[in-house]
């Protein structure tokens, strides 16, 4: 007597899982998705040198005699609203907790 | 096209139903008032029009944890009427606020200093006085913030619940609840902290929590790994041991990667009777008896062919949508959003249950909402959609239903539809 097995639909979805991100933790529900979500909302800048950017754009309403070409060098300093928002990673990162 | 700010996050009928409030993701807060009958437009009767809108919550940012703090309204709990004016609690990620939201239809004129227009009067034109009097005006609705509650939560805000001594209401953020007072903001109570002394021990988080409706010391928090505490204020200040703990015993050999993620409760709702509560997990609906722990009585399944698509819904972060659930005015018909702008509605009595679709294309003003089907493989009919054409940008995530009649509102990303049962 044959006897089908039948694989749940939700263990087909789970190798399938596995079989693209073969690090992936076992314990899914575990700390690190836990704190992903707890952690929604962060980003990371320097609040140092926004407000400093922000003092500069306030004195530089006072007109200047030459508008030099200053050395550009780097990115602009990012404000809060230019931050993308960080997604948080499918894969935890090795270097993570 | 759609702005993100306009997003619908939460909708809700006031005790009456006569009002109707959503509050979306850029902070806004717009209320429905219901068309007053009458008998040169009948038709009209139960038409709801925009009776007020304003700025509930503005973003903001949080330098000394670097955390940007979203203005979207998570949700809106009215507070029952007691005078002329209303009042709301709204609430984004990290503050609670009390809108009272009056109307003014009647303004003093005939000043003596001043002219109607408000332009001083040159005091030497002056020769007599007069007795400023209230003049009919042209409805106008104001909405002014009373209280302010911030300060109280370190995580994001999922739930507040208003009790039913209607002197005190909750907050619930991932880890804990406090307990407030509507009049006094600069102090709250903890009454569950489920903060772990490590974090690295932490293994589930409060997704919903909810007021007994009539008895003022019970309420429920349910968690990420599909339970539900009953607490009872009475018995404990710090309510961390619970009265009652539900849970559903699982089929271990049934257990896979996705098993946690898809039992995580995204919604608690006592029944209005106050004898059952119902969850929204990500695949069913369950309703529970609150005298019965160990197992749901019901269990409905809201779109169990999605159990073939886990991977792909975990990769594009949809097994986390949080969906919710209401009851209508009797507890004889639960509701729950799915996705492709479907919406599910399950009778309780008679078993039946049905699929409708909120959307322009769909429906006309007036016209019959005509029940749409899911087929799951083999021969797809002419009406049936098929699960792998499903818009899973197109969710359904908050409902309400009228407290006594069949009036629904569903909220479809941007767009807020309202349904009534046919008036003969």
């Amino acid at each position: 007597e044959m006897e089908d097995k039948v694989v749940s639909p939700e263990k087909v979805e789970e190798a399938k899982l596995k079989a693209r991100y073969p690090h992936l933790g076992s314990k899914p529900g575990g700390s690190d998705l836990l704190r992903k979500r707890l952690q929604k909302g962060q980003k990371y800048f320097d609040s140092g040198d926004y407000n400093m950017a922000k003092a500069k754009m306030k004195n530089k309403q006072l007109p200047t005699a030459t508008t030099e070409k200053a050395e550009v060098t780097g990115d602009h300093i990012p404000t809060p609203q230019d931050l993308p928002q960080r997604k948080p990673s499918l894969v935890a990162s090795k270097l993570a907790g | 096209f759609c702005l993100s700010a306009d997003i619908i996050s939460t909708v809700e009928f006031d005790h009456t139903g006569e009002l109707l409030a959503t509050g979306d993701k850029g902070g806004r807060v717009v209320i429905f008032q219901r068309e007053q009958e009458s008998k040169n437009q009948p038709h009209r009767r139960g038409e709801y029009n925009v009776y007020s809108t304003f700025q509930s919550h503005e973003p903001e940012f949080d330098y000394l944890k670097s955390l940007e703090i979203e203005e979207k309204i998570n949700k809106i709990r009215w507070l029952p009427q007691q005078n002329a004016a209303y009042f709301l609690l709204s609430t984004n990620d990290k503050t609670v606020k009390l809108w009272k939201i009056s109307e003014r239809d009647k303004r003093p004129e005939g000043y003596n200093l001043k002219d109607d227009d408000g332009r001083i009067r040159d005091p030497s034109t002056i020769t007599t006085l007069r007795v400023p009097v209230l003049q009919p005006m042209d409805l106008m609705v104001e909405a002014t913030p009373r209280r302010v509650f911030a300060n109280a939560h370190t995580y994001h805000i999922n739930s507040i619940s208003v009790n039913s001594d209607y002197e005190t209401y909750m907050s619930a953020d991932d880890l804990r609840i406090n307990l407030w007072n509507l009049e006094i903001t600069n102090r709250s109570f903890n009454i569950v902290d489920i903060k772990p002394a490590n974090m690295e021990e932490l293994t589930e988080v409060i997704t919903a929590a909810e007021f007994h409706p009539s008895q003022c010391n019970t309420f429920v928090y349910s968690s990420s790994k599909g339970t539900i505490r009953l607490c009872d204020m009475r018995a404990l200040a710090l309510c961390d041991k619970h009265s009652k703990f539900f849970e559903e015993p699982e089929d271990p050999s049934n257990r896979s990667f996705f098993s946690e993620i898809i039992s995580s409760i995204s919604d608690v709702k006592f029944s209005h009777s106050g004898r059952y509560m119902m969850t929204r997990d990500y695949l069913t609906v369950k309703v529970w008896d609150l005298n019965m722990e160990n197992r749901p009585i019901e269990t409905y399944q809201v779109h169990d062919y999605l159990r073939s698509k886990l991977c792909s819904l975990y990769e594009n972060d949809c097994i986390f949508d949080k969906f919710e659930c209401v009851w209508n005015g009797s507890d004889s018909v639960i509701m729950t959003g799915s996705y492709n702008n479907f919406f599910r509605m399950f009778d309780r009595n008679t078993k039946r249950d049905v699929t409708l679709e909120a959307s322009r294309e769909n429906s006309k003003p007036r016209a019959i909402l005509k029940p749409r089907k899911v087929c799951v493989g083999g021969k797809r009919r002419k009406d049936e959609i098929s699960v792998d054409s499903l818009d899973f940008s197109k969710k359904i995530l908050h409902t309400a239903w009228h407290p006594s009649e069949n009036i629904i509102a569903v909220a479809a990303t941007n767009n807020l539809y309202i349904f009534q049962d046919k008036v003969n």
